[in-house]
């Protein structure tokens, strides 16, 4: 397989197509529903409301330290879902194939989405493969979708915070951006930096048993900790106070910063979260997501006011305080 | 992630801030000299505590700033060569030229690298022999030792195909012109401690027996800015006028001689031009005679045009301090980090663009 290479006629829909699937796809995505190669996927449903979210993943390079296109491809999706409180039913994916990618790393690709997909306990229920001639694309595009229950009584929304909730993380910021960032090796950048990618349904559902009333639910990819803070602030027309010194950030993550001129509070992730929790409830929270593998370093990094609506507060260590602004004409490397 | 160490730099400031707020009991100015404090201070929220006596202003101290379009529009055309790999900073690639960016030529296809050391651009041309690979050096004394050392290394290594396009200034010479124009109003300096690191005290000095006027040479940490601040009130309070190190974990008072010696050994003080400030005498660092096949000014026969400021633009008057970004007519509105019009808008150290992203509605 080593030498083998995606060619056109991979997407031509013939017996070459077919075999594609054959070989690569189902067995790795094998389940009931996708076995029928119908053209659609028939899920049954009890819930009264449904999620419904997609996105396209585009990352370069394909694999970086902690996960690679395929991982980020199902995590992304399922934390689209898992955001909205929602349990996911089923993902579909569509790849982009570039002719000469080798199926070597389209296998590593599709095992480590089947992995990703069983960490979260969803299926890809149907799916498209396209080829496009090379120099069209960098070796392959996904984009997945995903439909999920949201349970009765929860009602998660980016305009939902109320004044007094408590802020929390569901662990240290930027490991993601940073890891892919230095695997593009563009920087003469090395380290031990790991993608913080995964699935966290799991953490959310965890959370949720504590308290099915939580507020806000936001996974910060591009864009940062300080945009997601942001919106949330102006759709819920309420202030955030947010303690600098209790954000947590690994040393080696705020050294590449100081480095590049990045701001921290800017870096995606794409396996962490940040939770508006009612006030009274906001212990049990905490402690349900320090029990998960996925929440083990949480922590409350601030709170929410009625002062200042729209506006996030950063109180800085040394006792003085600045705005934090969503992120405004950066150049940053295409991340996810 | 150090919770102790944010709860003692917590004390210590306030302590900081008490002795400071004590000792301004007349209004001070001070200058931040340099883009990387004007960002700490933001950052840190510095000017939300100080007393309100004591001003903050930023100073001409950001490399990418005070590059003036022409030079820009220089490297521009270097990168539109056949063959050409132009390697510079990242801070260079959205700064508006007269008519274009690097990041706009990059998007049509020229070869246009960003890096983080010089040494990287002469690794680039080592594994491109059929390309010419030219490094769009710009930077003040901080990076000027890391320049030289390309440079020499490039000819260690026999890289014919390697060159410089020098944009280095000096950051003293550029202080004397500020203050013998006589516009800016300023009680004292806060000095860049990294400048430091280079050239040591001595190059300051002038400040205070020409021009009667205190410095500090500070770090970039919040408590090391406060400590410097507090420094300059206490000279004042002395009735002292000198040049102190705050930031002495890491300046030596006679800085590093050894890289000033390879600076030396590379480069050749020269007349330079400033974008706002006009042409400073001895000012800028141009390849000595023994160096200037690397010369990509020479080699490739660029010459310079003087591009006007676009019209509004304060640029000009905020690198020397006469003006706050918010003061510019097209500060925030014509002019913003997507959508730059002067370079100060540009740079991540600008203070344009710090004023922008840290202070709207709160600047303290």
């Amino acid at each position: 397989m080593k030498d083998r290479k995606i060619t056109l006629s991979h997407g031509a829909g013939g017996k070459l197509s077919h075999d594609l699937i054959e070989e690569f796809f189902l067995p790795c995505f094998d389940n009931a529903l996708l076995r029928a190669l119908d053209d659609s996927a028939v899920i049954p449903v009890q819930s009264q409301r449904l999620a419904f979210t997609t996105d396209s993943y585009v990352v370069k390079p394909l694999f970086f330290p902690g996960g690679d296109i395929g991982r980020l491809a199902i995590c992304g999706t399922v934390n689209d879902l898992a955001m909205a409180g929602a349990r996911p039913l089923g993902l579909t994916a569509s790849f982009i194939l570039e002719e000469g990618l080798s199926l070597e790393d389209l296998t590593q690709v599709l095992a480590s989405m089947k992995g990703a997909a069983l960490e979260a306990g969803v299926h890809v229920v149907a799916g498209d493969t396209k080829v496009v001639e090379h120099g069209a694309a960098e070796g392959l595009y996904i984009t997945t979708a995903g439909i999920g229950a949201i349970p009765d009584g929860v009602v998660i929304g980016s305009a939902q915070a109320k004044p007094g909730d408590v802020i929390m993380v569901s662990g240290p910021l930027g490991d993601h951006e940073i890891a892919v960032l230095m695997a593009r090796g563009e920087f003469s950048l090395q380290g031990e930096v790991e993608s913080d990618c995964a699935p966290l349904n799991g953490l959310v559902e965890a959370m949720l048993k504590a308290c099915p009333a939580i507020h806000s639910l936001r996974d910060p990819t591009r864009g940062g900790l300080a945009t997601v803070l942001w919106e949330i602030a102006n759709a819920s027309k309420v202030g955030v106070v947010v303690e600098e010194g209790a954000v947590p950030i690994r040393d080696q993550v705020k050294g590449v910063c100081d480095l590049l001129g990045f701001d921290p509070y800017y870096l995606a992730n794409e396996g962490r979260l940040v939770a508006f929790v009612p006030e009274k409830e906001a212990k049990a929270v905490l402690k349900a997501m320090q029990k998960h593998p996925l929440g083990k370093e949480a922590t409350v990094i601030g709170k929410v006011t009625l002062e200042n609506p729209g506006k996030v507060l950063l109180h800085t260590p040394i006792g003085g305080h600045r705005l934090l602004e969503p992120l405004s004409g950066e150049q940053f490397p295409r991340i996810c | 992630m150090n919770p102790h160490k944010n709860q003692d730099e917590g004390k210590l400031a306030s302590r900081l801030l008490q002795e400071i707020t004590a000792l301004a009991d007349s209004p001070m100015r001070l200058m931040e000299v340099c883009g990387t404090h004007t960002v700490a201070i933001f950052r840190s929220g510095i000017r939300s505590m100080l007393p309100s006596g004591v001003e903050l202003i930023s100073g001409p101290g950001c490399p990418v700033c005070v590059t003036p379009a022409g030079e820009i529009d220089r490297a521009i055309a270097l990168s539109r060569r056949e063959g050409m790999i132009l390697a510079t900073f990242g801070d260079l690639m959205r700064v508006p030229g007269s008519s274009s960016s690097l990041q706009e030529e990059r998007a049509t296809g020229k070869d246009i690298r960003v890096i983080l050391s010089p040494l990287d651009a002469v690794k680039i041309a080592e594994e491109n022999p059929d390309k010419t690979v030219c490094f769009f050096g710009v930077g003040f004394e901080t990076t000027s030792p890391a320049i030289a050392a390309a440079v020499m290394e490039a000819r260690r290594r026999g890289c014919a195909n390697f060159s410089l396009l020098s944009s280095q200034r000096l950051i003293p010479p550029a202080m004397r012109a500020l203050l013998s124009a006589g516009k800016v109003n300023i009680d004292g300096f806060i000095l860049p401690g990294h400048v430091s690191v280079v050239i040591g005290k001595a190059p300051y000095c002038f400040l205070a027996e020409e021009f009667g006027l205190p410095g500090v040479i500070t770090g970039f940490e919040p408590l090391d800015i406060l400590e410097g601040i507090y420094l300059l009130l206490r000279q004042r309070k002395e009735g002292r006028t000198e040049i102190e190190i705050q930031y002495s974990r890491v300046v030596q008072e006679e800085g590093n001689p050894r890289a000033r010696g390879i600076m030396g050994e590379v480069f050749a003080p020269v007349d330079a031009r400033w974008r706002g400030l006009g042409t400073i005498p001895q000012s800028g660092l141009m390849l000595r005679d023994g160096f200037s096949q690397m010369d990509a000014a020479q080699a490739f026969d660029l010459p310079y045009e003087e591009i006007e400021e676009p019209p509004g633009c304060l640029c000009g008057e905020v690198l020397q301090g006469l003006v706050r970004p918010p003061e510019c007519s097209l500060f925030g509105t014509r002019c913003t980090p997507e959508d730059p019009v002067g370079p100060c808008m540009v740079s991540t150290e600008g203070s344009c663009a710090a004023y922008y992203k840290y202070g709207r509605g709160d600047e303290g």
